[in-house]
């Protein structure tokens, strides 16, 4: 039990660790905000094309959407990172995971938003065209608005993957949070400031899942 | 010209085709142990959860929430780096199915739960009115109509963490990502990693592709 | 009736959906200020005639006028202008579930005709009154009965200041008791001068309220007249045989 503790739970270890890691959880924070703001936005925009009925731009979409739902986001991050310097474009280990989750995530939202989409009754674009509201402005005013709410658990959802997703960052030596818990680990040669690191990140998604998870079971209910 | 020189080296290609997809072996491997272990413990998990225990609930609740919140590679470098120290060595191998598994566990418990809660009460009244048991209740008349509600969500989860065997690549599984990123050093050409993510597209596209069905066919929201 | 000059006029049109042919040379004319009924079984094409007037679905073939202007040449970017004069009622309100139902009334007035918020919420305020729905301006549409969702449709319709209005079945979807709240309205808009062509199954309001009545089946008109004659006097077998299938249901 005390070479438990002592491996995972070393108090002074921990404290020790602390800075460091707070100082990655900032950096972990900045790439969640790029990251999910980015990825919100291009996946709105990949739904409205793969929904629209122009052949090209709906297919390029809709085939944009699934492979990049199929490469794991980590082999798309190496790729990013240490394939494309081949081609002579050498990125920041920040631009590339930018980069190589942006691909990734702004699919992921795009299913999302497509479904949601999807789910708002065909009578309402009707309805709306027939008063004289133009495409713009029936996805704006009548459209989306529903499609969001009735999506907003799976956007939550999503926005957690993309919290954890971030962890792949330290593949690359990007110092954020668990880059920083892994550092400690090999200087103090104890796990300790990894659990740290899971504590942290509990602290902030715990919460969120457990919303997710009563916003589900209400739907259910319903 | 140059393009297809760094990313498609037929000369390359040809020397680490053997082991790429050798490599795609030991990814399948890892990923179908894992949808058979999370499934099932999934599916189990759900229904001790029906049995209505507060203890045992509220440490399946706490277990769910815990591996839905954590990056899965936060627990793989605890797991990886401290179960030595306490005298337990896991093989690589043996780290990501344990660490997928459960996180899938976690997921599909969530999702079969969600399932059963949304089972008309009805449907209970008529299997006890019928003269089954609780149990047989449960197991005959409930848990297949929680699975097929279930389906959409739950095969969009097998999808994402069975991706995450990519992760194997930081500890050193001889999975895809890893066999390739060192191909690609070895070689000095950016071509094995092309070969990794066509490999994972080869294995995760017709998986994509069978979501999109089953969601066409399970659809049970709207 | 004669005297007035032909609102919404149908040439010649035709519509395939792949090889099925839905409507077939059809001819109409609604002038201004009559209210035009269409009864006919279900597949006879009605609906999509209806739809065809404000080209929520594009005709194959054949022109359509509204107010001496021909609505099957414009551009599909001119569509919603062309569209402000064209009001359309549907069998399912479709009213936006998000707004309120004075925002329902709204919407449409600001972002497509141009009104200011003030002008578009006054005269909103006033469709509602004339459909005696002032009081639930507030409320949400899930929160009104099926009747009052109608009549707010038609509100949000006929604050667009329409040439003609369309009805596509307006009260199939209602409960009976709340049928009656929905004619009232629509008798009250043709009192007030509204060209209107209604598609419904609602014969004794046919007979009371409407100046002709078409019969359409298999995507051809086959009769039109004043109501009496329609009803009193079918001339074709079709019509006969449609009017006893329906009165056995309607008297019951």
């Amino acid at each position: 039990m005390n070479m438990f503790l002592a491996t995972f739970f070393d108090i002074n270890i921990m404290m020790q660790a602390l800075p460091l890691l707070l100082k990655g959880a900032v950096t972990t924070l900045k790439l969640c905000a790029v990251v999910i703001i980015c990825g919100l936005f291009g996946g709105l925009m990949l739904a409205l094309r793969a929904l629209s009925p122009r052949g090209w731009l709906r297919w390029g979409s809709v085939i944009y959407i699934d492979l990049f739902r199929a490469i794991p986001p980590l082999v798309l991050l190496i790729f990013v990172y240490s394939g494309l310097p081949f081609a002579g474009l050498e990125l920041a280990p920040f631009s590339a995971v930018v980069i190589a989750f942006f691909m990734n995530n702004s699919a992921y939202f795009a299913e999302v938003f497509r479904a949601g989409i999807n789910a708002v009754p065909k009578g309402q674009t009707e309805a709306a065209r027939a008063t004289g509201l133009s495409p713009t402005q029936t996805m704006i005013h009548v459209v989306l608005p529903p499609a969001i709410r009735n999506v907003l658990p799976d956007l939550l959802s999503n926005t957690v993957e993309v919290v954890k997703l971030t962890s792949l960052a330290s593949v690359v030596s990007l110092s954020e949070l668990l880059y920083s818990a892994n550092m400690a680990r090999s200087v103090t040669y104890n796990a300790s400031p990894l659990v740290l690191a899971a504590l942290l990140y509990l602290a902030v998604l715990w919460p969120l899942v457990r919303i997710i998870s009563r916003y589900q079971r209400g739907l259910a209910v319903k | 010209m140059r393009f297809l020189e760094t990313f498609f080296n037929p000369a390359v290609i040809g020397q680490y085709l053997p082991d790429i997809i050798a490599a795609m072996w030991v990814t399948i491997y890892l990923a179908v142990a894992t949808v058979l272990t999370g499934v099932l413990l999934g599916a189990g998990l759900a229904c001790i959860r029906a049995a209505n225990l507060k203890s045992v609930n509220f440490c399946i609740i706490v277990f769910a929430d815990v591996m839905r919140a954590l990056p899965p590679l936060v627990l793989i470098l605890i797991l990886y780096f401290g179960m030595p120290s306490v005298g337990l060595s896991l093989s690589a191998e043996v780290v990501i199915w344990l660490v997928l598994s459960s996180v899938l566990t976690a997921f599909a418990e969530e999702i079969f739960w969600g399932g059963l809660t949304a089972v008309p009460a009805g449907q209970w009244e008529a299997g006890r009115a019928t003269g089954h048991s609780k149990f047989q209740t449960l197991i005959y008349i409930a848990l297949p109509q929680a699975v097929r509600m279930g389906i959409p969500p739950l095969v969009n989860r097998i999808l994402a963490t069975t991706k995450l065997t990519a992760l194997g690549s930081v500890i050193g599984v001889k999975e895809i990502l890893s066999v390739a990123s060192s191909a690609q050093s070895f070689s000095g050409s950016a071509t094995p990693l092309t070969m990794a993510a066509i490999a994972y597209m080869i294995i995760f596209i017709p998986a994509v592709i069978a979501s999109h069905w089953v969601e066409r066919r399970f659809s049970y929201k709207m | 009736m004669s005297q007035h000059r032909a609102m919404l006029e149908i040439h010649a049109l035709e519509k395939r959906f792949g090889q099925t042919e839905v409507l077939k040379n059809i001819d109409l004319k609604v002038r201004e200020g009559e209210l035009v009924f269409v009864i006919g079984p279900s597949g006879s094409g009605k609906s999509t005639m209806l739809r065809c007037c404000n080209r929520l679905e594009e005709p194959t073939s054949g022109a359509i006028m509204i107010d001496g202007a021909r609505i099957t040449d414009i551009p599909r970017r001119d569509l919603d202008k062309m569209r402000l004069k064209v009001g359309m009622v549907f069998q399912g309100f479709h009213l936006y579930p998000h707004m309120t139902v004075l925002k329902n009334v709204m919407l449409a007035q600001v972002k497509a005709l141009g009104r200011s918020k003030a002008e578009a919420e006054a005269r909103a305020l006033d469709m509602l009154d004339q459909v005696g729905l002032k009081h639930k301006a507030d409320a949400r549409p899930s929160e009104l009965s099926g009747g009052q969702q109608q009549r707010v449709a038609i509100a949000r319709a006929v604050a667009l200041d329409p040439k003609v209005m369309l009805f596509d079945e307006p009260t199939s979807a209602l409960d009976p008791e709340l049928v009656g709240s929905v004619l009232n309205v629509m008798k009250d808009l043709r009192q007030k001068g509204m060209t209107m062509l209604v598609v419904s199954h609602e014969m004794a309001f046919a007979r009371e309220a409407a100046d002709r009545v078409v019969f359409m089946d298999g995507g051809y008109v086959v009769e039109q007249g004043p109501p009496e004659e329609v009803f009193g006097n079918p001339k074709s077998e079709r019509l006969k045989a449609f009017l006893s299938r329906v009165s056995g249901t309607a008297a019951a």
